[in-house]
């Protein structure tokens, strides 16, 4: 095993590296001159030259990439365009925002799922098994954007019990814990978790279903062990596919909350993504998606670990 | 989301292989499979029932230049956000007074092409790439595959937005990173559904006897993968929907005054203080597209699994 997560460690470097590639080709994607694309409009030529020199940009791509990526691990992703302030300092407490409303809605969805795919396993056929099969399938069909809207309607405009935007009091980008932020967390974490939970839900609804038609399950209960105790083993064999899933779908809770941050105002990577995209913000566009996919990578090699670890019988070669 | 619509493919791909001798189908009764299908199919009333809203959602929007009452694009000072049941405007009318239900028949016609197209491009290049490294294995299969590893180290709605966004608003701009991003993830299904049927023995037997390559692919491969392959690609088509609108929520997609669900939805949201039920209308169009390609895909995934 510890070969095996040697070699995934190892792995997750070239994929870094492919990562790194395609965040830093953004800025060619875009029409006209890269540097353009990186420097204000109003920016005099001198200037121009002067970065252009200074950043490499007159060098051939591939030395560009390496000096681009030399910076990037420094934590350098150059200056955001709108304040002129380095990328870094916009993007860590946006990425705190956004975190805050992806852990409350993984674990949201993970506990409402959990629960609601192993009830409806254990009662396979029954009512209660089609309400959560159609609500798990309405989870993952449905926009969550508009879910986002609808609520809104609900408790913002109809009953005015939540704020309709925003992060707590006036414009501020930081947190406390006090009624009014929670309060304006309880709709972007409820609109955000509505696809992990259907995935979540479904997965653990197969998986448990697949644990329960195991010969050793049938021993445990002929056996004369309680319920509670097959209960137990069930979920010891479930969970780790459950748990994977779970940590899966909290890497695209990250990279994919802009939707729901957007509608809600929430000062997130997100909001900070689609001001970038907008204003033509390439820097920012580029450090933020670098950021959150790196992340997402990180993730993936540590619920692939986790999953070996939790459940020994994988064997990966 | 993507990732795990592939562990379930897999698990598929699996039940298969333990009733090999129902794959091992020629082209005589290739036939009688699909009308297998298609008679369980039938015999299943959400997909039926789903199927039927999907064709009269085609339908309505392919023809909305006759069954839409007004212009989609007449602005009316004083029709502003009229109500859900006006005289004329029965689903009322948006923020500048334009009728709801033209707009969204006619918003039908750029979302479910925004949506769908990816999938059917998406179809033809992961397709052709996940079948050739699966079918050519070795060094082909490594390059292939470890490309798509990279694409798939994003979180895909990320991605589509960071390629949307570097390349700008627009309609084909969009339909392009869709399809980029869902390339990756039919790639890796038609890979490991392709490995998995090379290894049977009637290809080996086939390969014994004197068939070539082309031979193999064409009668004995493509027969065995498409199947899979495209019952995968259907249950992407509900995500390529709320992605793709999603995208021109964000102003991403097509600009106004276009009619399209998305963006409808996105300008709406500014009215919802003032008649929110009419802004809920575009969302409620993707909503409903969407579930029953999802339910349809289930349908079609259990009417085609040997293991009824």
């Amino acid at each position: 095993m510890v070969y095996y997560i040697i070699r995934r460690v190892l792995y997750a470097i070239p994929i870094a590296l492919g990562v790194s590639i395609i965040c830093f080709s953004l800025v060619y994607l875009g029409p006209g001159d890269p540097i353009q694309a990186v420097m204000p409009d109003e920016a005099s030529e001198a200037e121009t030259q002067r970065i252009r020199v200074a950043y490499g940009f007159d060098k051939p791509i591939p030395i560009q990439y390496l000096l681009w990526l030399n910076r990037a691990v420094q934590g350098d992703f150059g200056n955001s365009l709108q304040h002129n302030r380095p990328v870094i300092a916009e993007l860590i407490p946006a990425l705190q925002n956004t975190f805050r409303l992806a852990v409350f809605a993984a674990t949201l969805s993970f506990l409402i799922a959990f629960v609601a795919g192993g009830i409806a396993a254990y009662r396979n056929g029954t009512w209660i098994d089609k309400s959560v099969t159609a609500f798990a399938i309405t989870g993952v069909s449905v926009p969550h954007y508009w879910v986002a809207i609808i609520l809104v309607i609900i408790f913002a405009v109809e009953l005015g019990m939540l704020p309709a935007i925003g992060m707590g009091s006036g414009s501020s980008r930081d947190w406390a814990w006090d009624l009014d932020h929670v309060k304006a967390l309880v709709m972007p974490v409820i609109a955000l978790s509505m696809i992990p939970m259907g995935i979540i839900m479904r997965t653990t609804r197969a998986s448990v279903l697949e644990v329960l038609s195991q010969d050793y399950v049938e021993t445990l209960r002929s056996k004369g062990l309680s319920e509670l105790n097959v209960l137990r083993h069930v979920i010891r064999n479930a969970s780790p596919t459950v748990l994977a899933v779970t940590g899966l779908q909290f890497g695209h809770l990250l990279g994919g909350s802009i939707l729901i941050e957007t509608v809600f105002v929430w000062p997130g990577s997100g909001l900070l993504l689609n001001e970038a995209i907008f204003k033509r913000d390439v820097p920012i566009l580029q450090g933020t998606v670098l950021v959150l996919a790196i992340f997402f990578v990180f993730v993936n090699l540590i619920v692939d670990i986790m999953q070996t670890w939790l459940d020994p019988r994988i064997k990966r070669g | 989301m993507v990732e795990m619509k592939t562990l379930d493919m897999r698990e598929g791909a699996q039940g298969r292989r333990q009733q090999g001798e129902e794959i091992t189908v020629g082209s005589l009764r290739a036939r009688s499979y699909w009308m297998m299908v298609w008679v369980r199919l039938r015999r299943d009333p959400v997909s039926m029932v789903c199927g039927v809203i999907l064709i009269l959602i085609a339908l309505a929007s392919i023809f909305a230049p006759w069954l839409a009452p007004h212009d989609p694009y007449q602005t009316s000072v004083f029709k502003r956000l009229a109500p859900i049941g006006s005289p004329n405007y029965l689903l009322g009318a948006d923020e500048l007074g334009r009728d709801m239900l033209s707009r969204l028949l006619y918003g039908g016609r750029v979302s479910l092409f925004v949506g769908l197209f990816p999938v059917v491009g998406a179809l033809l290049v992961g397709g052709t790439a996940g079948i050739a490294a699966g079918f050519v294995g070795g060094r082909t299969n490594m390059l292939i595959m470890r490309l798509m590893d990279v694409f798939y180290a994003f979180p895909s709605v990320l991605l589509a937005i960071a390629i949307s966004g570097a390349l700008g608003a627009g309609f084909f701009n969009v339909i392009l990173s869709l399809t980029l991003i869902l390339i990756p993830p039919i790639a890796r299904v038609s890979e490991s559904v392709t490995t998995q049927v090379r290894t049977y023995d009637f290809v080996e037997a086939a390969r014994a006897s004197g068939a070539g390559s082309w031979t193999i692919i064409r009668v004995h491969v493509l027969s065995n993968v498409l199947g899979p392959i495209f019952i995968y690609a259907t249950s992407l088509m509900s995500f390529s929907i709320i992605v793709a609108s999603g995208l021109s929520f964000l102003g991403l997609g097509v600009t106004p005054p276009t009619a399209d669900w998305g963006l409808m939805l996105s300008t709406l949201r500014q009215s919802i203080w003032v008649n929110p039920y009419v802004a809920a209308l575009p969302g409620a169009m993707i909503f409903i597209t969407s579930l029953c390609f999802n339910l349809l895909s289930d349908g079609l995934r259990s009417a085609m699994d040997m293991r009824l």
